[in-house]
């Protein structure tokens, strides 16, 4: 289209020299119109919509300060005596890579600071994609046509959660090795093939002498690879999906409202990169990130009080501690046919952590199974006005949390002054009924605060004022929404349980009539919003409705 | 002879032999303890320290411990313990006990150290035990990075690798060691207080003691080469902050950075 009004038009020479320039440039890699293209591209402003653009930032600050760390890391396993700066660890046996980690800490210029603005930024990065990840699950962002984009971010998910291990098994110090013999142990208690899969990975039995080059190589090369390719995609299909919006006047499924990226957003969102780099580099600057000084080389014989994975391996650590060893004389542990079974190390460790990301990677096709839900959806939900969503996502979120607490169990029993046995056998029970309580009571907050919308769209804002009428009652007078804010309040689906429909050959199968229940369990406590014609009774002149009390009570004040 | 069997039958005849076996057996137990103690002595105790501690004793510990130190069902007997235990309990603060619990919390001193110093002095004197340790071994000028490797193997799993602490089973744990004075880091480490054991001279000799208290003296006065050290506690602390602080303060931005200025 392009080409052929290039081809008619008389050629075009710009004035200036960079304007030359700029013309050549574009004429080969057609850079205005990717620019008009994307220049329009339009954002929805609202807070909650900048985690995944953290995540993305801190990425790019991982990518930054982690070429800097490889100038001067060496992942060797060769064993040396240190000799740098820090005294308490002169001439200590130790490998190179520990060794080189403490260069860079002591004894690199700015060495230090690079290695906590890395460490900082990973723990960002998986915080803010998971906290992302909450709100696009939160307001039904993943419904049709972004779950394929919600598989992505899930990806991408595990993927950070690798690229942060391989990161922290690095420098070789006593808590990294630690933690790489618990997820030896995990890999051991597969069976079968557990032990052939730890002897590949570690090249012989734990720890050997090539697993930190391993690692380095997979956290360097592979893993970042993978995430920048995820990443691609994911905003690829942001582009081609467009961005959601929040339910608002003029806002369908049809428009998207919000800024164009150029040239306003796009300042906003490069002026945000500086901002999340300078939180970081404060962090980094004013706060110790692992300090590898502390714990040592790493050595299999000692294990030190408070191990811990970084935060977001910490729900697989706290639900191997919150697995009992043996309950009175049951025990976990198994031998068939020569093969020990350690079902207390395989169960707590790969169990919820699997149930967790295939609920994940299939909620949306259940959500789409359940509602037979088909239409394309950029108007996100208010979190209360999807109750039964909301209470799974939350209870998922509880359970999450419960095994996450379990893995600082024993700082929380120093810290409040606790049994450590009590926190384990409260976070046991937590581990159970917690989900179901925190479903329970989610899903009455989201009612109950529906019920509250619906109340403020029909008799409006209370105001504080209290008015005794003639007769001695005693009001209190209500302000009228303006229609903006009702809007807000009214405009959301409601959907209703969806009975069983027969097939086409008209039986109603099973799965049908499991569907049907589903439904009914994710629909049939449900607050309508309120109807134009209760709105009308509310607010008109009509008076006979009952709702109206305090309306009339208005008017006849008026009077 | 004859004098005394003819006042055998005398009214107070009784009395007096009872006044005269109290009389004997007090006074053998007086040479029996002197005796005791002549062999635990040390000899910073004077014979007058002992008798101020004996009675420091009676009036605060005896409650639990039991007169002479021998133990009731609401305490240990003390015999034998040493002067370094009670320098460490007392010391510390720990003893008297400022609750029934898993284990004694460290709390601002009860006795100073005139009185801590008897006290040591009695128990010392009820048998033998470790004494406090002497001046050459709290110097902390020793080799800090094989104290360092010694603390890795020995003491790091339950004090953690920084000395930050850690818990043990049902209540009981094992403290920070910053700020605890080199006298008692070596004194818990022959005496094991609370649930702590003992490490004697066969199994961390002396020398590499020292060796451990000047590796926690120098990370002490190391400080967080990287910043404030949220504590030491590890990845657990790093977490919290950057959930709460870290993310915290960049939805603050996003918040204004989405507000609108009408």
């Amino acid at each position: 289209m392009s080409a052929t009004s290039t081809a008619n038009a008389p050629a075009f020479v710009a004035k200036t020299k960079g304007g030359r320039i700029t013309d050549f440039v574009d004429q080969r890699v057609g850079g205005s119109g990717i620019l008009r293209e994307f220049g329009r591209k339009v954002f929805p402003d609202h807070w909650s919509f900048m985690f995944g653009e953290v995540a993305l930032y801190s990425f790019v600050i991982l990518l930054l300060s982690g070429t800097f760390l490889t100038f001067f890391f060496d992942p060797s396993m060769a064993e040396t005596h240190y000799a740098g700066s820090y005294t308490p660890l002169k001439n200590v046996e130790m490998s190179v890579a520990y060794s080189s980690s403490l260069d860079i800490s002591f004894d690199v210029r700015g060495g230090l600071f690079m290695r906590q603005v890395h460490h900082w930024s990973a723990l960002l990065f998986v915080a803010s994609l998971s906290v992302h990840m909450l709100r696009v699950f939160f307001t039904g962002a993943f419904r049709k046509p972004r779950e394929m984009n919600w598989v992505v971010g899930g990806v991408l998910l595990i993927l950070s959660m690798a690229a942060g291990f391989t990161g922290y098994s690095l420098p070789d110090d006593l808590l990294s090795g630690n933690g790489l013999r618990i997820i030896d142990g995990v890999i051991k208690s597969i069976p079968v093939i557990g032990t052939y899969i730890s002897f590949f990975l570690f090249g012989g039995e734990f720890p050997g002498s090539v697993i930190i080059g391993r690692l380095y190589m997979l956290h360097i090369l592979l893993v970042p690879a993978l995430i920048l390719l995820m990443i691609v995609l994911h905003l690829f299909m942001v582009v081609v999906h467009k961005h959601t919006q929040y339910p608002g006047p003029g806002r369908n499924d049809g428009n998207v409202v919000g800024y164009p990226l150029g040239p306003v957003y796009a300042a906003k969102a490069g002026g945000f990169f500086f901002i999340v780099f300078g939180v970081v580099a404060l962090m980094a600057a004013f706060f110790t990130i692992n300090p590898i000084w502390n714990y040592g080389p790493y050595d299999p014989s000692p294990v030190s009080a408070g191990t811990q994975p970084d935060w977001y391996i910490g729900f697989v650590d706290g639900a191997l501690r919150l697995m009992p060893g043996v309950i009175s004389d049951f025990h976990f542990e198994y031998i068939i046919f020569g093969q020990v079974l350690t079902l207390n190390v395989l169960l707590p460790a790969l169990v919820p952590a699997g149930i967790i990301f295939t609920v994940l990677f299939t909620y949306p096709w259940i959500e789409r199974w359940i509602t037979k839900d088909d239409r394309e959806h950029h108007v996100l939900d208010r979190p209360r006005n999807a109750p039964t969503r909301t209470a799974i996502g939350v209870a998922g979120f509880t359970w999450y949390c419960v095994m996450w607490a379990a893995a600082g169990s024993d700082l929380i029993a120093t810290h409040f002054h606790v049994a450590l046995n009590d926190v384990t056998y409260w976070l046991r029970a937590l581990f159970f009924v917690g989900p179901f309580i925190a479903f329970a009571v989610t899903k009455r907050v989201a009612l109950a605060l529906q019920r509250k919308d619906r109340e403020i769209a029909l008799h409006g804002r209370e105001t504080g004022r209290i008015v005794r009428l003639p007769h001695g009652e005693f009001i209190e007078v209500h302000a009228p929404l303006d229609e903006y804010k009702r809007y807000k309040l009214v405009g959301f689906e409601s959907p209703v349980p969806l009975p069983a429909v027969p097939n086409e050959h008209g039986i109603v199968t099973r799965k049908e009539k499991r569907r049907a229940a589903l439904s009914r369990w994710f629909f049939e406590d449900r607050v309508a919003p309120a109807a134009p014609a209760e709105l009308e009774a509310a607010h008109g002149h009509h008076g006979q409705h009952e709702a109206v009390e305090s309306a009339e009570a208005q008017r006849t004040l008026s009077h | 002879m004859k004098a005394l069997s003819q006042k055998r039958r005398h009214p107070l005849a009784a009395i007096a032999l009872l006044l005269m076996g109290l009389l004997i057996t007090g006074g053998l137990y007086a040479v029996a303890t002197t005796v005791n103690e002549a062999k635990a002595s040390t000899t910073s105790f004077s014979a007058n320290d002992t008798e101020e501690g004996g009675k420091l004793f009676a009036a605060n510990c005896a409650t639990c411990h039991g007169m002479g130190a021998s133990g009731t069902k609401d305490g240990p007997s003390l015999v034998g313990v040493g002067a370094a235990a009670v320098d460490f309990q007392v010391g510390t603060g720990r003893m008297p006990m400022q609750m029934n619990g898993p284990q004694a919390y460290k709390k601002p001193g009860q006795f100073n150290e005139e009185q801590t110093h008897q006290l040591s002095s009695y128990v010392a004197s009820l048998g033998p035990g470790p004494s406090i340790p002497s001046e050459e071994l709290l110097d902390a000028q020793g080799n800090a990075a094989e104290g360092g490797e010694l603390f890795r193997v020995n003491c790091a799993m339950c004090h953690n690798a920084a000395a930050a602490g850690g818990a043990l089973t049902r209540g009981k744990f094992a403290p920070a060691l910053a700020d605890v004075s080199e006298k008692h880091i070596y004194e818990a480490m022959v005496t094991g207080p609370q649930n702590m054991p003992v490490f004697n001279d066969a199994n961390v000799s002396p020398e590499g003691k020292r060796d451990i208290i000047t590796f926690l003296k120098q990370i002490e006065a190391n400080g967080s080469p990287g910043g404030a050290d949220l504590g030491a506690l590890g990845p657990v602390s790093e977490g919290l902050f950057v959930w709460i602080a870290g993310l915290g303060v960049i939805i603050a931005f996003t918040i204004w950075l989405t507000s609108r200025t009408s």
